[in-house]
């Protein structure tokens, strides 16, 4: 284990953390915020300087194997959510530790969930913080890292493969840096066309940038805890689109720049999401029209909520706690399908899931015909067999962590459907899930213990599993 | 530049590994095999492909129509040459086939001009070649050449009782009245670039810079045995020999050939009618014996298993003093091998993607890079550069001594319409002038890059 070149790169994800730091200090200094301003900058500073020390450390020796690319990967998520919870903890708005470490983790990990009972009651610049971290969390810090900061060794694909979203992380270009450069330019792109659009709908501009940011990592922190629900239908109209957006590949994105645009309309896993996306809406606007005063309406929140389900961004313009069983329940299940490989949202991923269906339909072939040949085919390209086996194994070990996780928050005696939901919430970084953890409940009344199992849940989920489980594997410490 | 290489074998693999040294290409594979790409993928920064390098959308994926250079070296000619034309149809792209079968090779014009292919290169060829050059010069382990033939490079051990030995890098021109210049020195692990001061030992690799007239010159006052050799015996009659076995005798060197299988010595035989073919196992040493290993003046194993090329220099060092030359397919142990001391060691792969990747520095040229030849030495640790100095050169005109040159880089050679200048302090480099450039910071552009930082903003 290279643990230099790990400590190096934690270094430096420190650092854009600091850098990160001080648009809530801008934000301070606009609204005039002294504590605000004296909390975010010694933050940042800290950041800086525990970073810079950090940085300091030149590994001689530059190879990472794949083990060091997940280990990067796992301990820069934790640690920079453990710094950046410090500005709500010492601020005095989240008196506990491990309080402010979940709506931290919750913000990184772009799940929404939060612990505050009150959101209005944050200050701009802590607003404008959790937002954030959505942002940078929701296309990744070490995606940055490498956009921005020169490296000469080759073998950083595998941290960008433990931090990327999906079952086959590819590059758009050959070089490493390139892409990941692409990546945040079509990211920041898409973001400022949102807050464009929110700034016509007579948001003012802390509203547009938040809510943007909330939005464009799919994450879920609103300004109330009211969520969209206050705003104008043409704002939520808007983000209603932006979350689709930024739930599909971003890889599609670059073949639409380079003017590849039919290749973007024959990605399979684009036409199912949306095809899934239309069908949900569609049923759970008739299922809950009688609750609105007309079916435009049920349509709008119908859409609204199945976008900012499916892509796990979270926001909620209708207490859908009360709708009726079939449209919570296909909410639920939306949670787990998740948005497209490859975008900031979370979930199971939309290719993994059919990819699964692939496979049962190759099996029960196989069990008519045991010795038929059949290839999994995506995109009309044939599947690696290595691929096929990994969804499969990622399937099997989210089940049974998630099993693991319900089963442990259940010492805190709620009721199973909030036990269920605020596991599959969080491992899928949702945010609200039904009953006690509905969209207009939060996860306060949690015990410390299943806070922190859910943070871990959220990083999980974020970081797809593997590279959270090799942190508590032996054999990933061994010589 | 943007660079296709189709085939993950060795040869692409060594080819991805020095282009992407250079930092500043973009480079993408293409490989029928998803375990090659993915290996390669996760060693380097390039971009994978898995595909056929014949068919049109692999080709398009890996971006064919804005790269600048496709490089083919699949293991089929027939691949190699159908992906170049693929790609000539339906990109813009300069193309490089590696193409092996001897019956294609008499077609290379064909190939170059009507199907629109930049370079064609022989494996075998390439490494019969650098082969007999090593034979026509004995004395040196490698020889690299630059400014069109006229100076070379060339490595070797500094023997027991040598004039070089225990003296001063500085003092050697005076002692053996000789212009060259040592540009590197190999001691244990250590590869130096060096000074003045620096003292050299018997038992270093050191390489030296020369123009061809001083070599034999050279060589006679360091006390080193030198001079053309005579005969050679090659083990293994497969293609790399009979390319070597007629270079060979061009030069007049006779040739025997040993050769098991009796159908092979036959074709040899219609292929080369004068060469001596032995119809015999070379690995049986009796045989070597017997046909007069002791009395050659250089033996060359050329057999496909490397670990019996290497087996048969160790036992023909004991027998003979001659030149001894071992093919290794296997690159990963060179550091054991060269720990042997078995003399020159050829690996016909490296060679190849050495060829390639000068090409694609050539076409850089082209594009406004200004490295005219480029040689990998010192077992790759150090690079050998030839620039051509610009008019508006910033270096240009200004005595080398008043030039801060960074420790690991040495000035080596100026090449002055066709006069091979070895630079003293007060010489200066003008325009047009090429020059030759050591340095073990690899991946050079410019002969600027050499200087210390901020000497020249």
């Amino acid at each position: 284990m290279n643990y230099k070149i790990i400590l190096h790169t934690l270094g430096l994800a420190l650092i854009i953390e600091s850098a990160g730091m001080l648009l809530p200090v801008i934000c301070a200094i606009c609204y005039g915020d002294m504590q605000d301003l004296l909390i975010y900058s010694l933050c940042a500073l800290l950041c800086l300087a525990v970073g810079a020390t950090l940085t300091i450390i030149k590994p001689k020796n530059k190879t990472m194997y794949s083990r060091e690319g997940f280990v990067i990967a796992a301990l820069t998520w934790i640690v920079i959510s453990l710094f950046g919870a410090i500005p709500f903890w010492i601020s005095g708005y989240i008196p506990s530790y491990i309080d402010a470490l979940f709506e931290t983790v919750s913000g990184f990990t772009t799940t929404g969930a939060s612990i505050l009972p009150d959101v209005g009651a944050l200050s701009n610049a802590h607003l404008l913080w959790r937002s954030f971290t959505h942002w940078i969390g929701g296309m990744g810090v070490l995606v940055f890292i490498m956009a921005v900061i020169p490296h000469d060794n080759g073998s950083t694909m595998y941290v960008l493969r433990a931090e990327s979203p999906g079952p086959s992380v590819g590059k758009l270009v050959p070089k490493l840096k390139s892409s990941a450069k692409i990546l945040y330019l079509i990211y920041v792109g898409l973001t400022l066309i949102q807050v464009i659009f929110m700034l016509f709908g007579k948001a003012s501009l802390f509203e547009a940038l938040t809510l943007t940011f909330g939005t464009a990592g799919t994450g879920g922190f609103a300004l109330t805890n009211a969520s969209i629900a206050d705003y104008s239908p043409y704002i939520q109209k808007v983000i209603t689109v932006f979350m689709i957006l930024f739930g599909i590949d971003f890889s599609l994105y670059y073949l639409i720049l380079t003017r590849k645009i039919s290749s973007f309309f024959k990605s399979e896993e684009v036409r199912v999401y949306i095809l899934i996306i239309l069908i949900s809406a569609l049923v759970i606007s008739l299922n809950t029209n009688y609750l609105y005063p007309n079916f435009n309406t049920s349509l709008r929140h119908g859409f609204f909520q199945v976008a900012s389900i499916i892509t796990t961004t979270g926001y909620t313009t209708t207490d859908f706690d009360i709708w009726p069983a079939l449209s919570k329940t296909i909410l639920v299940i939306l949670m787990f399908v998740g948005a497209c490989a490859g975008s900031t949202g979370g979930g199971i991923k939309v290719s993994r899931i059919l990819i699964l269906f692939k496979s049962i339909r190759r099996e029960i072939k196989l069990a008519a015909h045991p010795k038929a040949t059949h290839k999994i085919t995506m995109n009309a390209k044939s599947v690696d067999e290595g691929t096929v086996r990994s969804v499969c194994v990622y399937f099997g070990v989210f089940m049974a962590l998630f099993a693991l996780s319900v089963l442990i928050i259940s010492f805190d005696n709620f009721d199973p459907t909030t036990n269920f939901t605020a596991v599959a919430a969080t491992v899928n970084n949702v945010g609200p899930g039904l009953s006690l953890v509905g969209p207009t409940r939060n996860y306060a009344e949690f015990s410390n213990l299943s806070k922190i199992v859910l943070s871990l849940d959220m990083l999980i989920g974020r970081l797809e599993i593997f590279p959270i489980l090799m942190l508590f594997s032996p054999r990933t410490w061994r010589k | 530049m943007n660079i296709i290489v189709v085939g993950c074998g060795n040869v692409g693999k060594k080819i991805v590994e020095m282009l992407c040294l250079e930092k500043e290409h973009n480079v993408t594979v293409v490989d029928t095999r998803s375990v090659a790409i993915n290996a390669i993928v996760n060693q380097h920064d390039v971009m994978g492909v898995i595909g056929s390098g014949t068919s049109v959308d692999a080709l398009t994926d890996a971006g064919v129509k804005n790269a600048d250079i496709l490089i083919a070296v699949t293991t089929s000619d027939e691949i190699n040459l159908l992906t170049c034309l693929v790609a000539r149809k339906i990109g813009k792209c300069q193309t490089i086939a590696r193409v092996r079968n001897p019956e294609y090779n008499k077609e290379v014009s064909l190939f170059t001009k009507d199907f629109g292919l930049s370079m064609i290169i022989n494996p075998e060829r390439a490494a019969a070649a650098v082969i007999a050059r090593n034979l026509r010069f004995p004395a040196a382990i490698s020889i690299d050449t630059f400014s069109k033939g006229r100076a070379e490079i060339l490595k070797f051990r500094i023997p027991d009782n040598s004039t070089l030995d225990n003296s001063r890098v500085a003092d050697i021109v005076g002692k053996l009245n000789c212009d060259v210049l040592v540009c590197g020195v190999e001691r244990n692990d250590e590869t130096i670039i060096p000074h003045g001061d620096f003292v050299l030992k018997s038992g270093d690799y050191i390489s030296v810079l020369m123009s061809l007239k001083t070599e034999t010159k050279f060589f006679k006052k360091a006390g080193i045995k030198s001079g053309k050799v005579s005969d050679t015996m090659i083990i293994g009659g497969g293609e790399t020999a009979v390319y070597l076995a007629s270079l060979l005798q061009q030069s007049g060197i006779n040739v025997k050939i040993l050769e098991k299988d009796s159908n092979r010595c036959d074709e040899l035989c219609n292929l080369l009618p004068k060469a001596t073919i032995i119809n015999a196992d070379g690995t049986d040493n009796k045989q070597l014996l017997e046909e007069g290993l002791a009395n050659a003046s250089s033996f060359v194993s050329l057999t496909n298993i490397d670990e019996e090329n290497i087996l048969l220099s160790m036992f023909a060092k004991t027998i003979t003093n001659g030149k001894l030359i071992t093919k290794i397919n296997r690159i990963a142990y060179d550091d054991v091998i060269n720990g042997l001391d078995l003399g020159t060691t050829i690996c016909p792969k490296n060679i190849t993607a050495e060829y390639i990747v000068q090409f694609v520095r050539a076409k850089k040229n082209s594009m406004g890079s200004n490295i005219e030849t480029m040689h990998r030495i010192l077992n790759g640790k150090a690079e050998a550069l030839e620039f051509r100095i610009r008019e508006n050169s910033p270096i240009a005109n200004i005595p080398l001594q008043n030039l801060s040159i960074n420790k690991n880089a040495i000035i080596a050679c100026i090449n002055r319409n066709g006069n091979i200048i070895i630079p003293r302090g007060n010489d200066v480099m003008m325009p047009n002038d090429t020059v030759i450039v050591v340095t073990t910071a690899l991946g050079h552009k410019d002969i600027s890059e050499i200087l210390k930082r901020g000497k020249f903003e």
